[in-house]
């Protein structure tokens, strides 16, 4: 959308190749950008389906959000929340040195970006382990252990027949999963992208400065996913 | 063959709801007119070919488009507060209303009376008597239709959902499952049988006499250890756990500061979710009863809790 | 299709390559339009017989023809079909990919291989869900409600749902081609308010369907996974709640009510405009009604929930808010009548359509009014009022405007006149078997007959019949244009240019257009709806 290119362009390819139906190559470019954002605008109403899923369980069953959040791994909650914001930062910084026309340097900023959503998938991945084998995977619960708190046994209920009963927590449980997940797959699909990126700007010419700042977007929404889902789902249980 | 025009009216808010519906046939007439008629007449007066002034003067375009769109506004928002003042009332259900317990399953309607008197795919009602039905499903959604007292209302499962009429006629009426509901649900209907007051007294004590669901819910209600905990009057509470007298109806408070009225849903929740309301000062230890109660019987407890703290008027069935 | 020959011109057009190959990796938005075509109109025969067995089973009170079963299925496959698989792609995916980029001078879509791509995605997803048909047929009505849908009904309802889940990404890439070419590819000089009203209402559309479509795709989605691991999202006995589906799905439909209604409205407008030769009445009133109905269409999805255990304070706001979406309607009701205020009218097909679309859309948004009136919703929501009501609105008014449009365009498509006595002879016969098989199912609905019975009380018989009846005269006012359409490919009359003397850049071109549209840019600089004054002697045909 933005016209001016810092410093000289030589590099990276500035422009794609125009096809026929379009009269300029700023139309073509802008059309590819605007669709990219029309893409990320589908993507909010998808994520915006289950955020409102959520907002009618959190509604609907006050307390539950709360007291399930409290299960879920803060730690490593936090630790993905500052990998994902760090390589937004660093795609960010690709983008500028797209523009530039450094297109080694560009690439390797891309491929430590593809690096640290690897890193982001690998946390969430043991996080998830051990979320599954503590119990709450919806549908297959297992063992619901009770909260430490004063008046004991809070998930322990035992129904006739012997395993624990499902509270309302399930809906909790079954969100993070949800939502986790659909954005790990974005995630995934970006890393993906990326390191794809970053394989053909080691050439001069590879790519041009329109994809990768259209891949940025993409990323960075991404991340912005991520801005909202961690406090929905750590940090709702818990206050300063 | 018939081929009737209007329902029955049968029931207090029946009329209501035909008077709001002829308005808005009337809106509907009008609206039409206002626009078909035009398009008909200027269809004829400007067909090609028709020698007719066609000299156009510069209307007010801008107090046109104003105007249609002001009157349209103003005559919804009439309409809006016509019916939201109905539906506010038939929303709310009297005091003193007879409650009759209502449990949906594929493909049938199982309905059990104060007194306990059960049937299933009937409903018989006294006339004249303020009836407020306690629905809940066994498996899907179903739908408690009646249209001759034009109510309706979902029932559906891990719910009570609640309805209430006054029946003003006797005789026999349909009764509907109206959401789809699986192979047989046009199969899913049954009579509603309004009868004099002697008649219905009479009814409910001929055929299979059992227990009214207040004297069920307290037998459940000692055996599923209730009242260990709670200090109710058959109750020599060791755990503290809240109070049951008076329950129903009052303003409870919770942990977290939230204030709720201990409603129908509420008293449900509570036994079957009781983590998800707690009341304030209280510790979450009490069990949740889902897989131990049947819907039959959940409805026979809470209505005992409802009896809870009244003066005893009904006793039930001996 | 194919066989097509050279216009007299002896220049080519884009029908002239015809191998199969050349249609099937197309990326040329006018045969992309035409691909849409064929495949809606196989769907359309599929969902209308369904709707025929439908209606010819409930003759008799005790439904004779068919067994429970098999009539709950007919009913699911109408509904799923007509939905997704016709109503919702017919205008913006054949006319909006046909006739847009010739609107605004645009030479394709801006992205012509995604356009391609959603073709494919389109079929495949409607052969997914006629799998699920083959396979063993779903019976959960179109509206998929849990728990039944995902812990009662058979499991041929995660094809289903998958068939319509995989059609969605196709809607949605329909609406980015729409909306991106609408932004960037427009003809210079063609500001937004020099646009053809058509261009509008498939740009609101689209919107729509870029913001909709996902909701839905996730809904789908979460009944796949519950079905698949049974995890209890929507399933009451593990804690999950079933009126969760219903906020999400009708999130997601009242907007795709106006997918299927917007583009009627646009197709009306220029409709209206050509053949009553005036500029459009309140032109920036439309477009802005277009806009606020797109707008306003995500605020009312609990109208429909009126009865399923919501607060009575949720009842009230959804009440008011449904009120308000009528007011944008009704203004583009107003302003097309007044757009036939002392012009020079002609009564060919197209128009008789959208006379009739004026007609039964006016009558099914005004039943809208009773059914937001949720006093009175109580008693009519889930009975035959209801069907009749979006029956108006969908058949009264998309379909029409779809034949409307497809007759007004025909020309361009195809390079054929229509015969056109046949064509005001089936409008006609549609508009009447149109009132006879719905208007009955009004009185019906208010006295109690519910939706979805398969048999019911004798009582309601009479009017059953009638609108069988109608249903039949209805279905000979579909076949008609069927035949002389297909007819006119070979017979008919070459078309000129502009054979309606209508304003508009499609217009200008050739017909059929040649491959690449215009040979240069036009300039959009133009009067929209320029038409001579009706005051002085109309054109001579």
């Amino acid at each position: 959308m933005d016209d001016e290119r810092i410093g000289p362009t030589k590099n990276v390819r500035e422009t794609e190749r125009l096809h026929s139906h379009f009269v300029t190559r700023e139309q073509q470019e802008d059309a590819a950008t605007l669709g990219m954002w029309v893409f990320l605008a589908t993507e909010v109403l998808f994520f915006g389906a289950i955020f409102m899923g959520y907002t009618y369980v959190r509604w609907s069953y006050p307390g539950v959000v709360e007291e399930a959040s409290r299960h879920l791994e803060i730690v490593l909650g936090s630790i993905n929340t500052g990998v994902l914001l760090t390589s937004s930062f660093i795609m960010a910084a690709g983008v500028l040195l797209a523009e530039q026309g450094r297109h080694r340097a560009a690439a390797l900023a891309l491929a430590v970006t593809a690096l640290m959503g690897v890193v982001f998938l690998v946390i969430k991945g043991t996080e998830y382990s051990m979320v599954i084998g503590e119990g709450y995977l919806p549908g297959f619960t297992a063992q619901l252990e009770p909260v430490s708190r004063p008046g004991g046994g809070y998930y322990g209920a035992l129904s006739e027949g012997g395993g624990p009963v499902p509270g309302h927590e399930e809906l909790f449980f079954w969100l993070y999963f949800v939502m986790t997940g659909l954005h790990a797959l974005h995630v995934a699909i970006g890393v993906i992208l990326l390191a794809g990126l970053a394989w053909l700007l080691r050439k001069p010419q590879g790519i041009s400065l329109n994809t990768v700042r259209n891949t940025g977007l993409y990323w960075h929404f991404v991340d912005l996913v991520w801005v909202f889902l961690f406090p929905l789902l750590y940090l709702a249980g818990h206050r300063l | 063959m018939k081929f009737p025009l209007l329902p029955d009216q049968a029931s207090l808010g029946a009329g209501e709801v035909d008077h709001l519906m002829l308005w808005l046939m009337g809106v509907t007439v009008f609206f039409l007119l206002v626009t078909a008629g035009p398009i008909l007449f200027f269809c004829f007066r400007y067909r090609r070919g028709n020698p007719t002034n066609r000299r156009i003067r510069d209307s007010g375009g801008f107090k046109l488009e104003l105007t249609w769109t002001l009157i349209p506004l103003l005559v919804s928002l009439f309409l809006f507060g016509a019916s939201a003042a109905i539906y506010f009332r038939q929303r709310h259900p009297p005091e003193d209303a007879m409650e009759i317990h209502v449990i949906g399953k594929q493909w049938m309607w199982k309905v059990q009376h104060p007194q306990g008197k059960r049937e299933i795919n009937e409903l018989h009602l006294p006339v004249g008597v303020p009836v407020k039905l306690l629905m809940t499903s066994q498996d899907v959604i179903h739908s408690f239709f009646i249209p001759a007292f034009r109510i309706k209302q979902d029932v559906l499962p891990g719910w009570l959902t609640t309805q209430w009429f006054v029946p003003t006629r006797t005789g026999d009426f349909h009764l509907f499952c109206a959401e789809y509901c699986g192979t047989d649900h046009s199969r899913m209907i049954g009579r509603v049988r309004v009868m004099s007051r002697p008649d219905y007294e009479q009814w409910l004590v001929t055929g299979h006499q059992e227990e009214g669901p207040v004297l069920v819910g307290a037998r459940r209600f000692r055996e599923l250890g209730c009242s260990g905990c709670h200090a109710g009057p058959l109750g020599n509470s060791v755990v503290r756990a809240p109070d049951l007298n008076g329950l129903y109806g009052s303003v409870v408070p919770l942990e977290g500061g939230k204030m709720v009225v201990a409603d129908d849903r509420y008293l449900r929740d509570s036994i079957m979710l009781p983590n998800s309301e707690i009341v304030h000062g209280y510790a979450p230890v009490m069990p949740s009863y889902q897989g131990r109660l049947s819907e039959e019987d959940l409805l026979a407890v809470i209505a005992y809790l409802k009896s809870l703290g009244k003066e005893p008027r009904q006793e039930g069935a001996r | 299709m194919k066989a097509t020959e050279e216009t007299p011109t002896g220049e080519n057009n884009y029908l002239t390559k015809h191998t199969l190959r050349s249609w099937l990796l197309t990326t040329d938005h006018k045969r992309i339009g035409v691909l849409y075509l064929l495949t809606i109109l196989v769907f359309f025969v599929i969902g209308a017989f369904a709707a025929a067995l439908v209606r010819l089973d409930l003759v008799t009170p005790r439904g004779d023809l068919l067994s429970s079963e098999m009539y709950n299925r007919m009913f699911t496959l109408h509904g799923v079909i007509m939905v997704w698989f016709f109503l919702i792609p017919s205008i913006p995916a054949v006319m909006g990919n046909f006739v847009l980029p010739l609107m605004v001078g645009a030479r394709d879509v801006a992205f012509p291989r995604l356009n391609l791509l959603s073709w494919y995605l389109f079929i495949t997803g409607g052969v997914v869900a006629l799998y699920a048909i083959l396979e063993g047929g779903v019976d959960t009505g179109w509206t998929f409600y849990t728990p039944y849908s995902t812990t009662y009904a058979n499991p041929q309802v995660v094809t289903m749902v998958a068939g319509v889940f995989i059609a969605g990404f196709s809607s949605i890439l329909t609406g980015l081609n729409l909306i991106i070419t609408t932004h960037k590819l427009r003809a210079p000089g063609l500001t937004w308010f020099r646009l053809p009203l058509f261009v509008w209402t498939l740009y609101a559309t689209s919107l729509i369907l870029v913001l909709a479509t996902p909701v839905l795709a996730m809904v789908l989605f979460l009944i796949a996974m519950e079905r698949f691991w049974g995890i209890g999202i929507f399933d009451p006995a593990q804690g999950g709640d079933p009126v969760l589906f219903q906020h999400l799905f009708w999130f997601y439909s009242p907007p795709a009510v106006y997918i299927m209604i917007l583009p009627g409205m646009g197709v009306v407008s220029e409709v209206i405009t050509c053949f009553a030769r005036k500029k459009l009445f309140g032109y920036p009133f439309v477009a802005g009604a277009s806009v606020a109905i797109a707008v306003f269409g995500f605020l009312v999805w609990g109208h429909h929930m009126f009865v399923s255990g919501q607060s009575i304070y949720s009842g009230f706001m959804f009440s008011i808010l449904s009120y308000l979406v009528a007011i944008p309607s009704a203004i583009k009701v107003f302003n097309w009548t007044a757009t036939l205020y002392k012009g020079s009218i002609s009564f060919d097909t197209p128009m008789l359509y959208a006379l009739g679309f004026l007609g039964l859309f006016t009558a099914g948004g005004l039943t809208g009014l009773v059914l937001a009136a949720t006093a009175v919703d109580v008693h009519v929501t889930d009975t035959y009022f209801i069907v009749a009501h979006f029956h108006y609105i969908m058949v009264g008014g998309m379909v029409l405007a779809f034949m409307s449009g497809l007759h007004f365009w025909w020309p361009k498509i195809t390079g054929r006149m229509y015969p056109e006595l046949m064509g005001r002879l089936a409008a006609v016969v549609a508009f009447i078997g149109f009132n006879l098989t719905f208007f009955p199912q009004f009185v019906m609905g208010y006295l109690g007959m519910p939706r979805r019975y398969h048999t019911y009380p004798d009582e309601f018989q009479f009017y059953h019949i009638l609108s069988t009846a109608g249903a039949s005269i209805l279905g000979v006012g579909y076949l008609l244009p069927l035949v002389y359409l297909l007819w006119s490919l070979k017979r008919g009359a070459r078309a000129p240019a502009n054979p309606w003397h209508a304003s508009g850049l499609e217009w200008t071109v050739p017909s059929p257009p040649p491959t690449h549209n215009f040979e240069r840019i036009p300039d959009g600089s133009g009067k929209v709806y320029d038409y001579p004054s009706p005051a002085a002697p109309p054109p001579i045909d």
